[in-house]
């Protein structure tokens, strides 16, 4: 037999429930520590969201953030924030520096006096600099974005249950769905917690994890459902095991790849799109996580109806064939 | 284990129109040049200059030149969003309706008295009337001077509402005509704004409505935002009004139909004009950089029949008085009427460089924006920071790749050969329906290609580990491929047609670089379904019937 990696043995016999108290209890209490977390730090919410001018510079001097700070100063900007961006495929001579200022008017975007203003000073102090980007959103804007995404992961949670619903049954629709939250939520937290800029490319990276999660979970299901008929005197939680157990080497492989491409562009993707690449591997990982964890143990806990099961043959009514040979 | 044969030329078509259509964005630099250089001698009637020529040559016209469109993020250039204050509208059209209204009640004196216009807030208009007997005979005329309004509601509204209180009639826009007039107020503004940047003959601007009262404004290549804003220009509202006076005191009180204009050009200059025009912008018919008789820069206009006779009557009868040409409330310049001028052209000359100059006849072309533009969102990227992120991208996207076909060698064998076949057959189908459809590619579109090459071979995993599962059982090879493939398909179905629910959504409610990211992940999908169970079933069908295995293992 030729060679094969083989992360997971040909066949495992885990038992998902055995600690549920540690792994479902622990899901839980993350879930909570992430809310306090949020609520208490709050998030570093990005121009989007809280409108406000970002000017990236770009020198070949090094960076020196008290002088920069001591150039802008005079001018009347309100809150300045200037931090160092660092990234792998900056030369020796590249150093970039990520500056903030509040927002200056009720509704509209920063003048463009202003940044010239602004850049004038900061060429005074070097004047290698370049501005190879200057984003400003004006604060009525941003508080239409807030809305708008939070209605957007509103409306994906529940057409994803409406679908779920749909293909399977109510009960793991439920689990699924809160399986997807935990996994955005505990995201958002950590988010929080180490004061990642929270712009809306991360609202679409949230998006993109429940999508890759909802698909994990879904792949757990498929095969329940289809041994929940297989093996119908078999206690649920027994049945539950077994299609964990069957799909857990695809988890893991699929698992496997999409975080060493993720993480390649975590690595190599540069500095502008890390924040948006950082949620999307935290939510791989955590989606793989419930999707063995969380999701199946929702379901255990309600309960599912198996006695009207002959009449709800889950290959009825859909294209595919049910070939049994 | 068959498939039939017309379902196997069309994979095997589809896959080939991807490799041909994909295969342009690899000489992204020369397709481009050769699509600017057709463009460009197909607008000058097919005469081409030797360097297009050159140009033209660098792709062969026979092969597909469609290209990938690059977003902001990754080409550079400016962004603009921008409200039409739509209110300012309403204090204009008000304002017009004055006239009207003072001489429709000036016919019924007999019965009204005498009218007079009270000071009111813009956008509302009050009328005292001598005689409050007469009311309902005002209110009457008032109203008859309303039309109906059309709209998708119903019609027969009144485009004025109309009240009275004690002996004053207030008018107003009515609720409808608000409505209809905001729609057509943003229209024009989305129009002229257009028609300027056209002007300028940028790359694929973007200018497109947005919600009720907002226009998405997106230049590639161009320098920076407030570069596109003084192209856009804020009214541009050209008239040509009677000189009352000068001065050289900013505070000088004037009488109430005068208005005190800076000048453009003289520092410390004021100009006492008259507020009701001679002309205005609006009767102009073309505007021309041109130079005047000392050679210096100047705009050369031509008014319309209607311009023209009031700009002549005019002159005729004031030569030897000044006249102030006066754009966005500064007086360009105030010449003296020379003589009568006929014709309804003329020249304006000011201290204009030839940039000023050629901006100004731009400006004046495209006519004035209706109202005044507000913009909520402003953004500049340069374009080495695009091109950046665009190796950066690369790189990441080589990387992945690499990593994820030793992955897949490394667990399934030859299968996981298949897989990293159908994942290079896959990325070209990503690129050629993008360049077919016309779509963008953003940075997070780059990281949707990158989590697209993760999550492609997903099918091919489902499929390959079942077909393990059916081998484990004694399942000969071909039936175990056969019961692979159709016992993976609801798994595979399900879990991507969810996906494709996000990426609708995020289609829906996202804007500018998450909407790049959304497409792509959409058709990420859709490619990688289409070939991890068809083209990597195609493979394997070819090389069972080429070495027909007695046993197989992936």
């Amino acid at each position: 037999m030729a060679f094969r990696l083989r992360v997971v043995p040909e066949k495992t016999n885990i038992d998902f429930f055995q600690f549920q108290w540690i792994t479902f209890g622990g899901s839980i209490l993350l879930m909570v520590a992430a809310f306090v977390v949020w609520g208490v730090m709050g998030l570093n919410y990005g121009i989007d969201f809280k409108g406000g001018t970002t000017i990236r510079t770009e020198a070949s001097q090094p960076v020196d953030v008290a002088a920069y700070r001591a150039a802008l100063e005079g001018l009347p900007l309100g809150d300045v924030l200037i931090t160092e961006v660092f990234d792998p495929s900056f030369g020796a001579d590249k150093h970039v520096a990520q500056i903030r200022l509040a927002a200056q008017d009720a509704t509209q975007a920063v003048s463009p006096e202003i940044i010239v203003e602004v850049e004038e000073a900061l060429l005074k102090v070097d004047p290698s600099i370049t501005f190879p980007s200057v984003e400003s959103v004006g604060p009525k804007v941003s508080s239409e974005l807030v809305w708008s995404s939070i209605l957007a992961v509103a409306a994906t949670s529940i057409a994803v249950l409406l679908y779920i619903w749909m293909r399977f049954e109510w009960q793991m629709a439920l689990g699924g769905v809160l399986a997807l939250l935990h996994d955005v939520f505990i995201t958002i937290g950590i988010f929080a917690l180490f004061q990642i800029k929270f712009d809306l490319s991360i609202i679409a990276a949230l998006l993109t994890i429940l999508g890759y999660s909802i698909n994990d979970t879904v792949v757990v299901f498929d095969r329940l459902r289809e041994n929940l008929v297989k093996y119908k005197t078999m206690p649920l939680r027994d049945v539950m095991n077994l299609s964990v157990n069957e799909t857990l080497s695809r988890t893991i492989m699929t698992s496997g790849t999409t975080l060493i491409a993720v993480g390649a562009m975590l690595v190599f993707g540069g500095d502008v799109i890390r924040g948006f690449t950082l949620a999307i591997f935290i939510g791989v990982l955590l989606g793989t996580y419930s999707s063995v964890y969380v999701a199946k143990n929702i379901v255990l806990f309600i309960g599912l109806d198996r006695s009207d099961k002959p009449k709800k043959d889950p290959k009825a009514g859909t294209d595919f064939a049910n070939i049994d040979a | 284990m068959q498939t039939p044969l017309w379902k196997r030329v069309l994979i095997w078509a589809i896959c080939a129109m991807g490799l041909l259509y994909a295969m342009p964005n690899l000489f992204y630099t020369q397709v481009e040049q050769h699509n600017d250089a057709v463009a460009a001698i197909a607008q000058n009637d097919g005469v081409a200059t030797p360097e297009e020529q050159a140009q033209v040559a660098l792709w062969p016209n026979w092969l597909p030149s469609g290209l990938v469109n690059l977003g902001l993020d990754l080409r550079g250039g400016a962004h603009l969003l921008a409200e039409v204050q739509v209110a300012d509208v309403y204090a204009d059209r008000i304002d017009a309706l004055w006239p009207e209204v003072r001489d429709a009640l000036r016919t019924e004196r007999a019965t009204v008295g005498s009218v007079r216009r009270e000071p009111s807030e813009p956008g509302t208009l009050k009328v005292r009337i001598s005689s409050p007997d007469g009311m309902a005979k005002a209110l009457e005329v008032v109203r008859g001077l309303a039309q109906p309004v059309t709209t998708l509601t119903g019609v027969g509204q009144s485009s004025l509402d109309v009240s009275a209180e004690g002996d004053t009639i207030t008018v107003q826009l009515s609720e409808a005509e608000r409505a209809a007039t905001d729609s057509r107020t943003v229209q024009q503004s989305l129009e002229i704004i257009r028609r300027r940047i056209d002007e300028v003959g940028t790359r694929e601007p973007t200018i497109q409505r947005q919600g009720e009262d907002r226009i998405l404004i997106q230049v590639p290549g161009i320098g920076s935002a407030a570069e596109l804003k003084s192209l856009i220009g804020t009214t541009a509202r050209l008239t040509f009004n009677p000189v009352v006076g000068r001065t050289t005191n900013g505070n000088e009180a004037v009488d109430p139909r005068n208005a005190l204009l800076p000048s453009l050009n003289e520092e410390g200059v004021f100009y006492v004009i008259e507020k009701a025009p001679v002309v205005s912008g609006e009767d102009l018919t073309d505007a021309q950089p041109a130079f005047d008789q000392n050679g210096r820069p100047a705009v050369n206009f031509r008014f319309n029949p209607t311009g023209a006779r009031a700009f002549g009557d005019y002159t005729a009868n004031n030569i030897g008085s000044p006249f102030a040409i006066v754009l966005d409330d500064e007086v360009i310049s105030a010449p003296v009427i020379q003589d009568h001028i006929p014709g309804g052209s003329g020249i304006i000359t000011g201290n204009f460089s030839v940039e000023e100059s050629t901006e100004l006849a731009v400006l004046l072309r495209a006519g004035a924006l209706p109202a005044e533009l507000v913009f909520l969102e402003e953004r500049t990227i340069g374009p080495e920071l695009g091109q950046d992120s665009i190796d950066a991208g690369r790189v990441a996207a080589i990387i992945a790749m690499v990593a994820v076909a030793a992955v897949m060698i490394a667990s399934y064998g030859l299968f996981g050969v298949f897989a990293t076949v159908a994942l290079v057959i896959n990325m070209a189908l990503i690129f050629a329906v993008l360049s077919i459809i016309g779509g963008t590619l953003t940075l997070p579109g780059i990281a949707g290609i990158v989590l697209t090459i993760g999550m492609a071979v997903d099918a091919n995993v489902l499929v390959f580990e079942r077909i393990r599962e059916e081998l484990r059982i004694q399942k000969g090879p071909a039936r175990a491929i056969e019961i692979g493939y159709e016992r993976a398909m609801s798994a595979i179905v399900d879990a991507n047609l969810t996906t494709l629910i996000t990426a609708c959504v995020l289609f829906f409610f996202g804007a500018g670089p998450v909407r790049g990211f959304a497409v792509v992940l959409a058709i990420g999908i859709v490619t990688s379904v289409f070939t991890a169970l068809l083209v990597t079933r195609q493979i394997i069908e070819l090389w069972f019937g080429w070495r027909r295995p007695k046993a197989i293992t992936v």
